[in-house]
């Protein structure tokens, strides 16, 4: 059935004919029969940009496609279908002492999503990258069904990892679980005066303080922030109602966006409030708490439907990486959108370790900053043109799994390794029957 | 593919010598637009624009012969054109004929074939595009209206029925085509400076090719339905067009 899809950001819909196989085979037997616009697998829809919108083409929904199951429970290794979410994959580890070593800001993506975009974490620079941690991936391709294993196809794996859903979708795939001993993290909060105080507790956190850290900056009073670190929490560490049970996951609540509200973004002022008391709340010196895990990790979970507090023209999310030599492009990039009267509503920083081997993925060795705008705000395209070209010029890119707007002209800077990727893809799918309207857009594919 | 800021990367334009065509593609171009197909009567005209329009960094430039009132001709064009372009991000319907009321007061031929132009030839256009659109399930259908188009005035009322015409046609297929992944912006301009107004005395609210481009490039960041420009007309036309007749005449022949 025609349906009109858009992203997480809500931002150029365009209309495929969706459909949803509750089989594999059927599967694969819609991927062979794809229209002259080909096909592109669709999971939760977390994407900010176009990555899982394929116009007049075929998108196949991947959500009726779950299930976990240990492959090896000694090992840890647990197989996931690809269209099963990893909050399921989490509800099925953590209760048995286990859990996933890599989950992005939000648990309501799929696993073949998390491939897709080789999402990553707040504990990039010890864990690297969702890639990492996949030992196996069984693909849908046109012509049938595909082992994707490392041992056996490194090329046509690696590609799968961060290829946007372009080299095959996830039918199943393998990861490698850790062990846990709770389902808590020890939280060390601290609020921060300016940017600069800013990295530098980050880059303390990197070097090997923390598992995990974040910083929310607050990017409409000159990148004051506030920073947190975290790591594994022992039994000890619970409170005595916790100790009874320290594998039990804590989703937290959660309330919804109200359906009534307006079609206009928060005003700016609203949110500048928000961010002063977000900021006062946060501790002044270093503070330690106890948190259940996810709601560590997943704080825009709380909300359900987050995004419409961006109305009608919705929300940009532009990510992108730089080198750590280029740390001060993360102060440039606030300043001339300050400048520019485009201060982000939201902005998250994070650090990098090294790469991993996918050609596509994002993570480079050095910092990451995620900035969120409503869409149509004014001089906001220009801006965010403008600094392409200096995160293009730093040796950094932006996030393609996020994207919504990149200047396409900059992709092959960013991406250096995409002809080794688009060899790939040129093998597998010949035809060109995988496709989206972010390769359309970016010229990934033909 | 359109971006999430509305910027196109291919379009198509019929009419490819109109001002505010040519003012709106410069700011395209500057932002995504490499491959642009001008469809126009004045293949001489056509070409010196084409030639602009490389200058300023679109890679790809076609011309094509369109002539409006051989709506015959429309379907195939429109064909040719998206086959050339592959997927067409944005289509532009800028021709158009303002003529000389009292000419045409005189001549109901004349008046027929402006209408014919600006009424007619929008509509065939309009619907071949559509198909197209619907096929690729994205693209945006840009239609240059007029305020003249909101309440007829005795000084333009053979140009501003036409324009009426089209407007409500382009606003009906806006309707039709929701869900399809395509959109339709209808964009009103006040006077305009134009050569087609060279002479002309200017209206309260005049405006440039500039400010009207302007005004599109702003409508498809948000994806307005309608366009102003200035945007001021918006209210402007709304107490307009709720004045009583008497009042009306009066104002109008001031």
């Amino acid at each position: 059935m025609r349906e009109l899809l858009t992203g997480w950001g809500r931002t150029a819909p365009t209309a495929a004919d969706v459909s949803r196989p509750t089989t594999a085979g059927q599967l694969v037997t819609a991927l062979a029969g794809a229209p002259a616009r080909g096909a592109i697998a669709r999971g939760l829809g977390r994407s900010y940009g176009d990555a899982a919108q394929n116009a007049g083409g075929s998108v196949l929904s991947t959500v009726a496609l779950d299930g976990v199951e240990w492959a090896d429970e000694q090992a840890g290794l647990v197989r996931a279908s690809g269209g099963t979410s990893l909050a399921a994959v989490q509800r099925f580890l953590v209760p048995r002492g286990w859990a996933l070593p890599v989950l992005p800001g939000t648990r309501h993506v799929t696993v073949g999503g998390a491939v897709a975009a080789d999402v990553h974490g707040k504990n990039h620079p010890v864990d690297g990258s969702f890639g990492a941690h996949v030992a196996q991936l069984t693909l849908a391709l046109p012509d049938g069904v595909h082992r994707a294993w490392p041992a056996e196809d490194p090329d046509l794996f690696w590609a799968t990892v961060g290829g946007l859903g372009l080299t095959g979708v996830v039918l199943d795939a393998v990861l490698r679980a850790r062990p846990v001993e709770t389902a808590f993290v020890r939280v060390v909060t601290r609020r921060l005066a300016d940017l600069d105080a800013v990295l530098a507790a980050m880059d303390d956190a990197a070097a090997g303080r923390h598992r995990y850290a974040v910083a929310w900056l607050d990017a409409m009073a000159r990148g004051r922030g506030v920073v947190a670190g975290g790591d594994a929490a022992a039994a000890g560490d619970l409170c005595p109602a916790d100790r009874r049970a320290p594998l039990a996951l804590h989703e937290g609540r959660h309330v919804a966006v109200p359906s009534w509200l307006p079609g206009v973004p928060m005003p700016p002022a609203a949110v500048a409030a928000l961010n002063e008391l977000r900021w006062r709340r946060a501790p002044s010196a270093a503070t330690t708490t106890v948190e259940p895990l996810e709601r560590f990790l997943f704080p825009l979970d709380a909300v359900d439907g987050w995004n419409r507090l961006y109305g009608r023209c919705g929300l940009v999310q532009y990510q992108f990486a730089v080198p750590t030599e280029a740390a001060d492009l993360v102060g440039t990039a606030l300043e001339r959108l300050r400048g520019a009267g485009c201060a982000p509503f939201l902005a998250v920083l994070k650090r990098f370790g090294a790469a991993g081997r996918a050609p596509l993925s994002f993570p480079i060795p050095g910092w990451t900053l995620a900035l969120d705008f409503p869409a149509a705000l004014p001089g906001l395209a220009v801006a965010l043109d403008g600094l392409d070209e200096l995160v293009a010029a730093a040796g950094g890119r932006i996030y393609l799994a996020k994207d919504a707007r990149l200047r396409p002209d900059l992709v092959e800077a960013m991406y250096p390794a995409l002809d080794r990727w688009r060899a790939v893809k040129a093998r597998v799918d010949p035809g060109g029957v995988l496709t989206s309207d972010l390769g359309r857009r970016l010229g990934l594919v033909g | 593919m359109n971006d999430a800021q509305g910027s196109p990367q291919t379009v198509l334009v019929f009419g490819g010598t109109s001002e505010i065509a040519q003012s709106l593609l410069r700011r395209l171009a500057a932002r995504r637009a490499h491959t642009v197909v001008l469809a126009g009567r004045d293949p001489v005209a056509l070409e010196a624009v084409a030639t602009q329009l490389r200058v300023v960094g679109v890679t790809t430039v076609d011309t094509m012969a369109f002539e409006a009132t051989d709506t015959g001709s429309h379907g195939r064009l429109v064909d040719d054109a998206f086959d050339r372009l592959g997927d067409v991000d944005l289509t532009l319907v800028a021709f158009g004929a303002l003529g000389d009321q009292a000419a045409l007061e005189l001549d109901p031929a004349a008046a027929a074939r402006l209408a014919a132009v600006n009424y007619v030839a929008a509509v065939s256009v309009g619907l071949a595009v559509a198909a197209r659109l619907r096929a690729q399930g994205h693209g945006n259908l840009v239609a240059l209206s007029s305020v003249a188009a909101e309440r007829p005035r005795r000084s333009n009322f053979v140009y501003g029925s036409s324009k009426a015409g089209m407007d409500a046609f382009f606003r009906g297929l806006a309707d039709a085509l929701r869900g399809s992944g395509a959109r339709v912006m209808v964009v009103r301009p006040g006077f305009v400076h134009t050569r087609m107004t060279a002479g002309m005395t200017p209206q309260p609210f005049a405006t440039t090719p500039d400010a009207v481009a302007e005004a599109i490039v702003r409508g498809l960041e948000t994806g307005a339905e309608t366009v102003w420009a200035p945007p001021v007309l918006r209210w402007v036309m709304t107490v307009l067009r709720h004045l009583p007749a008497p009042i009306f005449r009066r104002l109008d022949q001031r």
